[in-house]
């Protein structure tokens, strides 16, 4: 029996330049960092303030930090993909082998959805919902931790992929029989499958957290019609990883035991039906994407009532939209395979249903519009993006009705057309929607602002590198060019292609700016240091401190109406109270551990071993995490108490310092 | 008695603010509450699994279906031994209420024994169809069966390994608050595994035998 | 945190978990249930069995009986009632419900109508026809 199952030398691509660069990089990259942060003496401080956190608050940055570093892979396999694209027409090869270029696609889809965009969207909720619910943390902090271990254990897993072994060829959503071990066999679908059902159990885990969260722990006086919008989004899309993610978790084991243990559920052999992977893929994969934009709606209602000077237009509506859009995002989900050749009866029925599904967003859309007619709009970052995102995603919604009827979706099935469509939603919805958070909650999670004229810089750039990177695939896409091609004989392709081209490099100065405008503003954090409310905010995130203690609320709020800390202002401001004298008591609040940490180490031992067949390591590894599990189950103390003191000491600090 | 409880606090619903408004709530209620959301979405995962065998039902490859497989005898013993489980399940969830260890000790004792029994029958039952060629393996039908009766079977297991784990808990801890909500949380894990398994044994066994 | 009486943990038989409902009072709910059960399960065997039914309703005979089964299994097992202290969990569960509902009947008839409109086999086919 070989101890190392299928691992050997081999399995690193020594042939390959590009990946060998790009992996060299990686890890010099890392041990830079990691020496960097060790010989500075910053590692108990790292383990005790963050790696072992359970606080939402520093959770939340984590996973940010995480979705920023994917996305600067993903965004890496975009640039390759659109550089390969514009040189290989007519009898030209372009510089990626197709090999190597399927690997990129199928790595720039699965990182972008389950690393950069799920990542990105859980760490907003994680940091702001527990805030905006006057309340001082998640329901279950512990679990919280986990998660975001077992996320970041995927991350490593399809990182390492690049230098041990390969990854996936069959596309982000990898339909068999390609992904099936005859016309699969190497490791690369084995990468995919392990990484996205790791962290697709921790993101089950955020689900619950957030639903309970929201459902059962709020501040007192808060009914449900006085939540903030963004808290109604959040447990719409909560609600849907708590409904689809099983099912996504149901269909990867079905085809992880069709590769390991030789079952018929997909393959040719056996009577396997390969339509079957389609469609429950599809049942996990609609809700998804409205996992990925609700949010982003509910951070547009935050930044745009702000910024207006004027509560939401609509709130019920708003309300109303958000869960009706929950609700019938489950009744869609054929319109991705129309072409797969249901009848016209089942093909019309969803393709009605997803035009039905419009109606509620474009109200949406119009209570936004709405809310800033007759506003004083003051022209942040947040609300650039805001704007941008309002033009942006109304045109891909626009092409996605259109695609919507299904004659016209068997012409535009897997076109550019298609790529087009999905990248126009997903970013100008999205990603934009997500900018605009980062940028409007940053000074309260930091104590200072984000740059503004880089911001004003990075907005511009993504904005026009976007239309110039994917306009262009609408007019291809209707010329009849196919999705993922490696090269292609249609001159007349080629000019459209360098547009897109320019584009990306365009974005690329996008993404360049936010760097740099994060490290500006480190540089001059002290000029650009903030109190509490920085924007004049409506909601109760902007009553505390920036940052934020650890127990977020000295006393928990008592709310009367929707926008709680507008109201509190205005009765302040009407009613000129002396400050009295509060009287603060200890807080409980969660104890740090652990768990998550360890878990995400065996997480990764565990997916590496049965990616490669190392039986025995993968034992070994599922009995740690069972570990893990009853040390913590067994441990005595589970919270730590703030004394009154520390609390009064705080808040008069702070209150002297807003005086000033 | 009455089935329906809240009846007997009509007369203070004016005095508490309605669970909406009342501020977070006790953390029983958060944990309980928690874990029933995690069963739904296990459920959903089950109903995956679900609508793959009914879509897989008679995808045999020319191999055995579940008239020629299924004995309604030894499944009517499992079905018996894990609804006997929830019932003792349920004792126990009483004791653990009224704070008596040697019932608890014993209710949880009997359940495991129950479950034991029904994890027995079924990987004999298992291993009978493998060893006369009916494998996952064989056909499409087969890899649909063995992948949703197991995967209740696993959740068997791991509520056995998970009450062994608790009953160390309440020895070692007492009915400490956080013991009491995990074991509320298993009980609530072990009655959805008996609903579970009312619909496998009617839709797979029960149905699979009618031609 | 206040304790309302407007909210209850799923599983808890009483708004009050700690105040004793009297332990006779309920190991009866859980001896009911286990009856009841016990009676459905039966049922269910004779109907699957049984050749005194017309066939084409046995089928759905068995699904009644076991959402009837599930019933029970809420109910006096899980406490599960239409109280006002127990909205949230009835409707979480009635989420799951409508979620499952989509999942299995949604994935059959679409792999049924996708299934109909494959190609039929070889011998099927009238190969004379085409010209």
């Amino acid at each position: 029996m070989n101890l190392l199952g299928k691992l050997n030398w081999s399995a690193i691509p020594f042939d390959q330049p590009i990946i060998m660069g790009a992996s060299g990089g990686v890890v010099l990259a890392i041990i830079v960092i990691l020496s960097w942060v060790t010989l500075k003496g910053y590692v108990p401080y790292l383990w005790r303030e963050w790696l072992t956190s359970v606080d939402h608050k520093r959770i939340g940055i984590m996973y940010i930090v995480l979705a920023l570093i994917m996305l600067l892979r993903g965004f890496a396999d975009a640039i390759m993909m659109r550089a390969q694209q514009a040189l290989a027409a007519g009898g030209a090869h372009g510089y990626l082998p197709p090999e190597h270029f399927d690997q990129i696609f199928s790595a720039h889809g699965t990182i972008m959805i389950f690393f950069m965009a799920m990542p990105f969207v859980i760490g907003m909720m994680n940091f702001v919902v527990p805030l905006q619910l006057g309340v001082r943390d998640m329901a279950f902090p512990t679990l919280n931790s986990v998660a975001l271990g077992l996320t970041a254990s995927g991350i490593l897993l399809i990182n390492i992929s690049l230098a041990v072994g390969e990854f996936s060829k069959a596309g982000w959503v990898a339909y068999p029989p390609l992904s099936e071990l005859q016309f699969s066999p190497g490791v690369g679908v084995d990468y995919y499958l392990w990484a996205l059902q790791i962290s697709g159990v921790g993101t089950l885990m955020t689900g619950i957290n957030f639903v309970a969260t929201i459902l059962k722990t709020r501040a007192p006086g808060m009914i449900y019609m006085r939540m903030p919008v963004f808290c109604w989004t959040s447990l719409a899309a909560n609600l849907l990883i708590v409904a689809a993610f099983p099912v996504l978790t149901a269909t990867l084991a079905m085809l992880l035991l069709d590769r390991y243990l030789g079952f018929h559920f997909f393959t040719v052999d056996g009577q396997g039906n390969a339509m079957m992977y389609v469609n429950l893929f599809w049942v996990w994969g609609h809700p998804e994407v409205y996992i990925l934009v609700l949010p982003a709606f509910g951070i547009f209602s935050e930044v745009v009532s702000t910024f207006s000077g004027k509560p939401l237009f609509g709130y019920r509506s708003m309300v109303a939209a958000t869960m009706s859009i929950c609700v019938l995002s489950f009744i869609v989900w054929l319109h991705h395979f129309f072409t797969m050749g249901a009848s016209a009866n089942v093909n019309g029925f969803f393709g009605v249903m997803t035009m039905i599904i419009a109606v509620p967003t474009g109200v949406k859309v119009f209570n936004w519009l709405f809310t800033m007619y007759g506003g004083r709009i003051r022209f942040t970052v947040p609300i650039l993006w805001s704007i941008g995102f309002m033009v942006t995603f109304v045109i891909g919604g626009m092409t996605g009705v259109l695609m919507a009827v299904p004659p016209a979706d068997f012409q535009l099935h897997n076109s550019l057309f298609l790529i087009a469509h999905f990248h126009n939603v997903i970013i100008g919805g999205t990603v934009f929607g997500l900018m605009a958070g980062y940028n409007y909650w940053f000074p309260k999670a930091f104590g200072f602002m984000l740059d503004e004229r880089w911001g004003r810089a990075s907005f511009w750039c993504w904005l026009i590198g976007f239309y110039l990177a994917f306009m262009p695939l609408y007019a291809l896409g209707l010329m009849g060019m196919t999705r993922r091609m490696q090269h292609y004989d249609v001159a007349s392709w080629q000019p459209w292609l360098v547009v897109a081209a320019v584009g990306v490099v365009v974005i690329l100065a996008g993404i360049v700016s936010q760097v740099i405008q994060l490290v500006v503003s480190i540089r001059d954090r002290e000029k650009l240091k903030v109190t509490a409310d920085p924007w004049n905010g409506r909601t109760l995130e902007w009553a505390i401190a920036s940052p934020p203690p650890a127990w977020n609320f000295a006393v928990l709020p008592q709310v009367t109406d929707v926008d709680a800390f507008w109201k509190k202002k205005q009765r302040e401001r009407t009613q000129a109270q002396p400050s009295k004298e509060r009287k603060f008591e200890p807080i409980e609040i969660p104890k740090n551990s652990a768990t998550g940490f360890i878990t995400a180490f065996f997480a990764v031992v565990t997916g590496f071993a049965l990616i490669w067949h190392i039986w025995w390591m993968a034992g070994a590894g599922a009995i740690g995490i069972f570990l893990t599990m009853l040390a913590f189950a067994f441990r005595n103390e589970e919270e730590i108490k703030i004394p009154a003191e520390q609390i009064a000491g705080f808040e008069q600090a702070r209150h002297a310092e807003i005086a000033v | 008695m009455n089935i329906a409880v809240a009846v007997d606090d009509e007369v203070r619903h004016e005095a508490r603010p309605s669970a909406s408004e009342a501020g977070p709530t006790t953390k029983r209620i958060v944990v309980g509450y928690g874990f029933w959301i995690f069963l739904l979405s296990d459920i959903v995962m089950f109903a995956a699994i679900f609508a793959a065998y009914a879509v897989l039902a008679h995808a045999t490859a020319g191999g055995p279906g579940g008239v020629q497989l299924f004995n309604q005898r030894s499944v009517a013993i499992e079905t018996g031994c894990l609804l006997a489980s929830s019932y003792t399940c349920g004792l126990m969830s009483l004791a653990i209420g009224s704070r008596r260890y040697a019932v608890t000790y014993l209710a949880a004792l009997v359940t495991f024994v129950l479950g034991a029994a029904f994890l027995a029958l079924e990987v004999r039952e298992f291993a009978g169809m493998i060893a006369i060629g009916a494998s996952p393996q064989r056909s499409a039908f087969l890899s649909a069966f063995f992948m949703l009766v197991g995967c209740h079977g696993l959740h068997v297991t791991a509520g056995l390994i998970w009450l062994a784990v608790m009953m160390a808990q309440v020895a070692i801890k007492g009915f400490r608050a956080t013991v009491e909500r995990r074991l509320l949380c298993f009980s609530l894990f072990w009655h959805a595994l008996d609903i579970v398994w009312v619909w496998l044994f009617t839709v797979v066994y029960l149905m699979g035998v009618l031609s | 945190m206040t304790d309302t009486h407007y909210d209850r943990a799923p599983g808890d038989a009483s708004a009050l978990p700690d105040v004793e409902q009297g332990t006779s009072s309920g190991v009866l709910v859980y001896t009911i249930g286990l009856a009841l059960a016990v009676v459905l399960t039966a049922m269910s065997f004779w109907v699957a069995n049984t050749s005194l039914l017309w066939a084409g309703g046995v089928s759905l005979g068995l699904t009644v009986l076991a959402i009837a089964q599930m019933g029970i299994h809420l109910v006096f097992f899980l406490h599960v009632t239409t109280g006002p202290d127990n909205t949230n969990n009835v409707m979480a569960l009635a989420f799951g419900v409508l979620i499952v509902a989509l999942v299995v009947v949604g994935s059959l008839l679409i792999m049924a109508d996708l299934n109909d409109n494959m190609m039929p086999p070889a011998e099927l086919m009238n190969l004379q026809m085409q010209h």
